[in-house]
């Protein structure tokens, strides 16, 4: 086993990751990515439709993952692919597996950028056999568009939200029918005019207010069978079933490290530099939000450069002081959660909310201890669930960093 | 060495035939190949060994501690649980010994496990100690309030099954045994002195044969003219949660079985999971290996109770095992000298711990039907892939990295399998021919994103190696 020093560790070469390493890089900083693997890039990787980067000049995914990966590389950060981050050995100082061996990194600063996943069959306890051809639309989309594998020929999508048709259009791709999108939501959770190219264009049946009860099949999956809220039951045959969406973030690593979780995102807690509970550690991208877009993931990486640097530039300061607790910053029904999620008076960045149902007209309160300390109006904004709602930052002076939790709630529009 | 999987059978008979490659199946197979002089055929139905129950069961190495004393299921768990723990030692199959608590949540149950001890004393379990709910939940910091204390059983373990199976299989096929793969028997007849097994494969023949077809025992047992038992398919659905469970639990927490049945237990796996189940449902269908949503929800109500911040982590996996339960007590497992045949049915949940001791029985009443065995030889040691947590992985040792890079480079991040315990597994002497048969060999895929990030590297990888 061998042991290095770097300035900064970043772990997961995502957008969010790749964002915050070349930003730093540029500053001179020694930096290396580890991404396990062997590619860089993250989830665009995989993902053939466009939309990635910057309008209009918009990319698909792949090209957008290269276009990160080599932009890192060229402002001087060094990614290493293959190589996985295993544990820690210290506070800011992570052991390593990779073709190499086992190595221990030592970093004046950590960057977690580890992502999210989607939660697979058996977490969503659906009942029924075990068969192939149930996957995610991460390996969906790995199979079809990385290893250009064979999928099946009738394929049933089990959500309804942007990932879902993604994951039709990979389907279709493939060359297999997309038999059904199936939500238990009573509406289906995106843009109408997404619904309606699935149903008109590509006369794929959109199934609202519909749970999937069981799994058939014995070796390869013969059908899924649904009930609609009204009762009714049916089998759909099919050989192929793709969970999409319900991201978790992928937060191994920070637990691993008992950095504080946030109940509502399942992520690290961080406030408005991104640094979590830890001095010196920081988290970017889907793992705080599982999941918003590449573009928010990579706005995140390039935020968190400027407190990684001010923290690599502070006074030597051996007991990690100058390293802000903050205050929890807590949604309320019906709002799920808020990123960041943490507050200290200094904080700029906006912060990303979901709502658990359509809310319009919101308008927003900010109290601590009971002291209102901001209200925001969205008069032209129906918030909906599949897609952030943005609180602004310009109250954070007002909070009592010895104070109490600061709180978010709806009110009724005035 | 010989498996085939498709084709057909050899025309020329076999001394004795084993039909099914299960956990005792295997184990017979292995008890055979130490006898050279013996042509062996071990015969499969599915297209891999250990595809039954064997596969999908507690994964504990039972003392035998509440077996019905003088039977001779206590015996053969005795037995079997001694050699097994023994055999895995020096082939490398993970065990752990993390004893068992059997957990009173009612006076009832309290009052049942002076008398539990006095059963386990009976069954040669003499390490067996009352807990009162102090030392309970000094044990247990996590369990859910409201016990009132437990029977502790320290030699109860838990065992890789997988691994089991696949080393008996390696044993047998290396020593000679030959195994064959997708030849379900269709029908069974004896003539001459001779077995004719038809499978879609063609007939095999051979002049003994062994029954260790499981939930199809009794199938095979009418075929050759018996009525001793009647296999009810018994299912057991099983919850895995995420190996961020694993801290909350030390021991096996057994139910304590009273006159309303027997309840759930929670376990630790060698994998680094926890278990919640099994259910206990007699059904009519041999196929009915899927979970239920009453079956879950009755499990996660019980589990709650039990430990109430594992249902606070995510599931990795949800199975059903069907054990092949019959209206006996007791193993049925009989010799019939006239026609050369041994049965081995009605091997309940305690097949995993006995298997080696059933094999020793079994191929003692295989003598005793007239079969010479000839000489007896050692078979050559096997060494298996350690799967378990508490046993270095590859990746974990330094040096096996440096000398095999592939060892270093993980292809399922949750599980972390490296790449060169796949390329082992897809060229080993009974290599999977499924990506579920890979999994059982490494892991890879079992773990929480059930292949979000290496499900089509792992295919990738498998596929390549079918080519």
């Amino acid at each position: 086993m061998t042991g290095r020093q770097v300035d900064v560790l970043v772990v997961g070469a995502g957008p969010a990751g790749l964002a915050a390493a070349s930003l730093l890089a540029t500053t001179g900083a020694r930096v290396e990515v580890l991404e396990r693997e062997q590619r860089p890039g993250g989830v665009p990787r995989h993902c053939a439709h466009g939309g990635f980067g910057t309008w209009p000049a918009t990319l698909t995914g792949p090209a957008y993952a290269a276009l990160l990966a080599d932009g890192a590389a060229r402002a001087g950060a060094e990614v290493r692919t293959g190589v996985t981050a295993l544990d820690w050995a210290g506070p800011r100082t992570l052991t390593t597996i990779g073709p190499r061996g086992t190595e221990t990194l030592a970093a004046r600063a950590v960057v977690l950028a580890t992502g999210a996943r989607e939660r697979p069959r058996a977490a969503r306890l659906v009942p029924g056999t075990r068969p192939a051809g149930v996957c995610t639309t991460g390996e969906l989309q790995q199979a079809v568009h990385l290893y250009g594998q064979h999928i099946g020929t009738r394929a049933v999508i089990v959500g309804a939200e942007d990932v879902s048709h993604a994951a039709a259009d990979t389907v279709r791709a493939a060359g297999a029918e997309v038999v059904a999108l199936v939500t238990e939501l009573p509406r289906a959770p995106v843009a109408p005019v997404r619904t309606l190219t699935a149903r008109l264009w590509h006369r794929t049946p959109v199934l609202t207010g519909t749970t999937v009860t069981e799994l058939l099949g014995h070796g390869r999956l013969s059908g899924v069978r649904v009930r609609h809220r009204d009762g009714r039951t049916a089998t759909l045959a099919c050989d192929t079933v793709v969970f999409t969406g319900d991201f978790v973030p992928d937060h191994e690593l920070a637990r691993r490290g008992a950095l504080t979780l946030d109940p509502g995102t399942r992520g690290p807690a961080v406030d408005g530099a991104l640094r979590t509970s830890r001095p010196g550690v920081f988290a970017v991208g889907s793992v705080l939000h599982a999941v918003e877009s590449a573009a928010t993931a990579a706005r995140e990486g390039a935020h968190a450069a400027t407190a990684v640097r001010a923290w690599l530039t502070r006074d030597a300061d051996p007991a990690d002081g100058n390293w802000p607790a903050g205050v929890p910053l807590v949604a309320e029904p019906p709002l799920l959660r808020i990123t960041p999620n943490r507050v200290t008076p200094a904080d700029r960045l906006p912060y990303l909310l979901r709502t658990a149902f359509p809310l319009t007209r919101p308008v927003l309160d900010v109290t601590q201890d009971g002291r209102p300390l901001h209200r925001e109006r969205f008069p032209l904004t129906r918030a909906v669930p599949h897609r952030a709602l943005t609180l602004t930052a310009r109250w954070t002076h007002r909070v009592d960093p010895g104070g109490g939790p600061v709180h978010v709630t709806v009110s009724r529009p005035v | 060495m010989t498996v085939t999987a498709s084709g057909t059978l050899p025309v020329e008979p076999y001394d004795v035939a084993v039909v099914g490659a299960g956990v005792v199946g295997c184990a017979v197979a292995r008890g055979l190949a130490h006898h050279p002089g013996l042509r062996v055929a071990l015969v499969e139905a599915q297209d891999d060994v250990g595809q039954g129950t064997s596969k999908a069961n507690t994964a504990i190495l039972h003392t035998g501690f509440d077996a019905v004393p003088g039977s001779l299921e206590a015996r053969l768990v005795r037995e079997g649980a001694r050699e097994l723990a023994a055999y895995a030692a020096e082939s490398g199959i993970p065990v752990e010994r993390v004893g068992a608590l059997l957990v009173a949540w009612d006076e009832e149950q309290l009052a049942a496990l002076p008398r539990l001890a006095e059963k386990a004393a009976r069954n040669e379990c003499h390490d067996t100690r009352l807990l009162g709910p102090a030392d309970l939940y000094a044990r247990e910091p996590h369990l859910g309030p409201g016990a009132l204390g437990a029977l502790h059983v320290p030699g109860e373990s838990i065992i890789c099954p997988w691994t089991t199976t696949l080393a008996y299989a390696v044993q047998a096929v290396r020593g000679g045994v030959d195994l064959h793969l997708n030849a379900p028997v269709t029908h069974a007849g004896h003539a001459d002195g001779v077995h004719r097994l038809d499978t879609p494969r063609g007939p095999l023949h051979a002049r003994r044969l062994v029954n260790a077809a499981g939930l199809h025992a009794d199938t095979l047992d009418r075929a050759l003219g018996h009525h001793d038992f009647t296999v009810t398919p018994r299912r057991g659905q099983l919850v895995v949660h995420d190996r961020f469970a694993r801290a909350l639990v030390r021991h096996i927490l057994l139910p304590v079985p009273t006159a309303l049945g027997k309840g759930v237990l929670v376990a630790p796996t060698v994998y680094g999971n926890v278990l919640l189940g099994p259910t206990a449902e007699d059904l009519d269908d041999k196929r009915a290996t899927g979970s239920t949503a009453e079956g879950l929800s009755r499990l996660r109500a019980q589990g709650r109770r039990i430990l109430p911040a594992l249902l606070e982590e995510e599931v990795t996996a949800v199975y059903a095992g069907l054990r092949a339960a019959t209206e006996h007590d007791d193993y049925r497992i009989a010799a019939h000298p006239d026609q050369g045949y041994v049965t081995a049915g009605g091997i309940r949940s305690t097949g995993l711990t006995a298997s080696l001791a059933i094999a020793g029985h079994a191929i003692g009443l295989l003598a005793g039907t007239g079969l010479d065995l000839g000489p007896r030889r050692p078979l050559a040691p096997v060494r298996m892939p350690n799967l378990g947590e508490a046993f270095p992985r590859p990746h974990q040792q330094p040096e096996r990295v440096a000398a095999d890079p592939e060892y270093g480079i993980l292809v399922c991040h949750c599980e972390r399998v490296s790449r060169g315990e796949i390329r082992d597994a897809l060229a080993g002497p009974v290599p999977p021919r499924s990506l579920d048969g890979l999994r059982r060999r490494t892991r890879a895929r079992a773990g929480r994103c059930q292949g979000f990030y290496c499900g089509a590297a792992v295919r990738a990888l498998f596929e390549e190696a079918q080519r």
